[in-house]
């Protein structure tokens, strides 16, 4: 059994998540890896926005702050620089964080502030009913691109590692192993780290784009071939029956890791304390 | 204390220091931009934090997030910038999370006339974010004034956990009086209230207390609990039900009912006039003169200044102006306020909306030649 499911609120349940939904696995990983680094979430708060990915901080008994679209870290900045004896963490979707939210994402990077950032990346907006994300690669349907996408979808690890971010990672629900370490690596550094976390919308985006249940989902982001390995990975090339790609390739694990003071340090905040685990 | 010559924008932040400010965050617009600079400078001195947003909604929720942390934090406007926080100021009061929002008014809409004063943002504190809410707005009307409400606004926004807007316009802002600055002692400060149950799985943050605020223990306190924008029972778990959702509602407006009866208005040559001015703020002041010399040339006139504009409290408002026969009410706007007091007045009381827009306060002048011309069309008995 996940040692995280004692931190989950049962009274909570049952959950919003749709059946054969990746994000109960990267909540899984998540409580898995706070579960181990933490005796107390006393001192950890789960900051999130809105849209499906963001409900799940209400699962965790924690500090638990569930706040409006695209602005969680805003509420997450304040937060640290308040409370710098805190872990914050902030969850959040990609069209919560890359499109309304985008804005504060860069600047939370370039800031630098003490914060883990996980971005639950569907590459559609689920809660609403399968629109058109920022991330949604060129050419798949969503409910408001009947035609397929005509623009090009955001690298949200660029973006995060070109604005500032000093920690940058990616994941995919299908390799909770991996997702694990990349959590527990990102809850170690000090400063803004980011993790694009590849998850699927069975309900809306499966379905749009004719990729089958949950499973099929989940599957496709394997490679077929080849062993998934860390820091070098690619999604794999999945294409709908017309022949179009889905997916396009990304680079997995750690991207970028640069070392910087934290804005709480710079400010020369007292209690400031992150890091210990 | 040494009689100082400050601006109102300094006394707003130099208020907010007395009342134990201990973060701000904020974006640059004017005519509100030397609040944040003043504090830019005095916060780090005074073991607190200062930061500059990237815009008015992550600078709200900012203050949201500090403020959950234990923090008094507060952040300061101008028109169009207030627009962009409104959704945070519904979240703040659905949430119950304490916080002061200063709205320096300029005329709008949109870009308006930078920055001319203006006092068009009375509606918009009231009604500006989406859905009903309870709304606490404090109107200032000199230098010391402004320095005095802001400590009031945290002492409100912290004991009632309600943001609490403080409304003054560009005259008001950029005019420098005399001051003799009193720092509040301890005990004027008012505490946010304290979780009254241990910590544990059957906790409830939003169970109120007596004065039905909830009792939210700060973010780090050894409490674990849920805070959100979705409607919520006494746990702070979302519901859809909706006999939930309306005692929630009542709930809130029901807590910010006392505020009027704790920042009364100003009541000027009240007991015995016929012909009252209705007037906040800046225009507020050019209106007591008004009444000074309608007094002179005989007119029983006296001067009605609000210092709370919201809530209302319709008891005060009739009871107060139940002696008048005319009430004009001058505001620099199209007649936001005006609409209240015509909704609670006395059936015996005629009101009268005078608006002025373009950018400019209202003279002496303008109001005396306004009696002048309603008293020969003989609106009101001599
Ligand atoms: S709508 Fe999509 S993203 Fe949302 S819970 Fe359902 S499957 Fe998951």
């Amino acid at each position: 059994m996940n040692p995280g499911k004692a931190l989950l609120r049962p009274d909570m349940m049952p959950h919003i998540l749709c059946p054969g939904c990746g994000h109960g696995i990267v909540l899984n990983v998540l409580i898995r890896v706070l579960a181990r680094r933490y005796a107390s979430l006393d001192k950890v708060a789960l900051v999130a926005g809105i849209g499906c990915s963001s409900r799940i901080v209400g699962y965790i008994d924690a500090n638990t702050l569930h706040t409006t679209h695209g602005r969680a870290l805003s509420f997450a900045t304040g937060l640290k620089l308040a409370r710098p004896d805190m872990t914050v963490i902030v969850v959040t979707g990609d069209g919560d964080g890359l499109g309304i939210g985008g804005n504060h994402l860069i600047h939370a990077a370039r800031r630098n502030v003490d914060l883990t950032c996980i971005l639950f990346n569907n590459e559609t907006y689920g809660m609403t009913g399968g629109q058109l994300a920022p991330t949604t690669v060129t050419q798949a349907y969503t409910t408001t691109s009947p035609y397929g996408n005509r623009e090009r979808a955001f690298d949200a690890a660029l973006l995060a590692t070109a604005a500032g971010a000093t920690f940058v990672a990616r994941g995919q629900a299908f390799r909770p192993d991996l997702l694990d370490d990349l959590l527990d690596q990102a809850l170690d550094h000090r400063g803004f780290s980011f993790v694009d976390v590849m998850t699927d919308c069975t309900e809306y985006f499966g379905r749009k784009n004719a990729l089958g249940g949950g499973s099929d989902l989940l599957f496709s982001q394997s490679r077929s071939d080849v062993e998934v390995t860390r820091d070098l990975n690619e999604w794999p090339q999945l294409q709908d029956p017309h022949g179009f790609a889905i997916r396009e390739t990304l680079a997995m694990g750690v991207l970028h890791e640069s070392d910087r003071p934290t804005l709480e340090a710079v400010m020369g905040l007292s209690g400031y304390r992150r890091g210990e685990g | 204390m040494a009689a100082e010559l400050i601006s109102g924008n300094e006394a707003c932040a130099r208020g907010a220091i007395a009342a134990g400010l201990t973060f701000f965050a904020g974006y640059p617009i004017s005519p509100s931009s030397e609040i944040a600079e003043a504090l830019a400078r005095l916060l780090p001195a005074n073991q607190g934090v200062f930061i500059q947003m990237e815009d008015e909604m992550s600078s709200l929720g900012a203050v949201l997030g500090a403020s959950l942390g234990g923090a008094k934090a507060m952040t300061a406007t101008s028109g169009p910038g207030f627009t962009l926080m409104q959704e945070h100021l519904g979240y703040a009061g659905l949430a119950e999370i304490p916080c002061v929002v200063v709205d320096v008014m300029r005329v709008g809409p949109s870009t308006g006339v930078p920055t001319a004063p203006s006092q068009g943002d009375v509606m918009q504190a009231r009604w500006g974010s989406h859905g009903d809410r309870a709304t606490v707005a404090l109107v200032p009307a000199s230098v010391p004034e402004i320095y005095q409400m802001t400590i009031t606004a945290f002492n409100i926004a912290e004991r009632l956990r309600t943001p609490v807007v403080l409304l003054y316009d560009e005259v008001l802002a950029h005019m420098r009086e005399r001051v003799e600055l009193q720092p509040p002692a301890e005990s004027a400060l008012w505490e946010r209230p304290r979780a009254s149950a241990e910590p544990g799985p059957r906790f409830q943050p939003y169970a109120a207390n007596r004065e039905l605020t909830a009792q939210l223990p700060n973010f780090g306190e050894g409490y674990h609990f849920h805070v959100t924008g979705l409607m919520h029972d006494e746990r702070g778990y979302p519901t859809t039900d909706p006999e939930t959702v309306r005692r929630l509602m009542a709930r809130l407006d029901g807590k910010v009912e006392p505020v009027p009866g704790w920042v009364p208005p100003e009541r000027y040559r009240l007991d015995d006039a016929d012909w009252v001015f209705v007037a906040y703020g800046i225009t507020a002041r050019v209106a007591r003169e008004a009444v000074d010399r309608l007094r002179e040339s005989g007119v029983a006139a006296g001067l009605y200044r609000p210092r709370v504009l919201w809530p209302v409290a319709p008891g005060q408002l009739s009871e107060q102006l139940g002696r008048a026969r005319t009430v004009v009410v001058a505001e620099m706007n199209q007649g936001q306020w005006a609409d209240v007091v015509a909704r609670y007045r006395p059936a015996t009381v005629r009101v009268l909306s005078q608006g002025k827009l373009g950018g400019e306060p209202f003279t002496t002048e303008e109001l005396l030649g306004l009696a002048q011309e309603l008293t020969a069309k003989g609106a009101t008995v001599l």
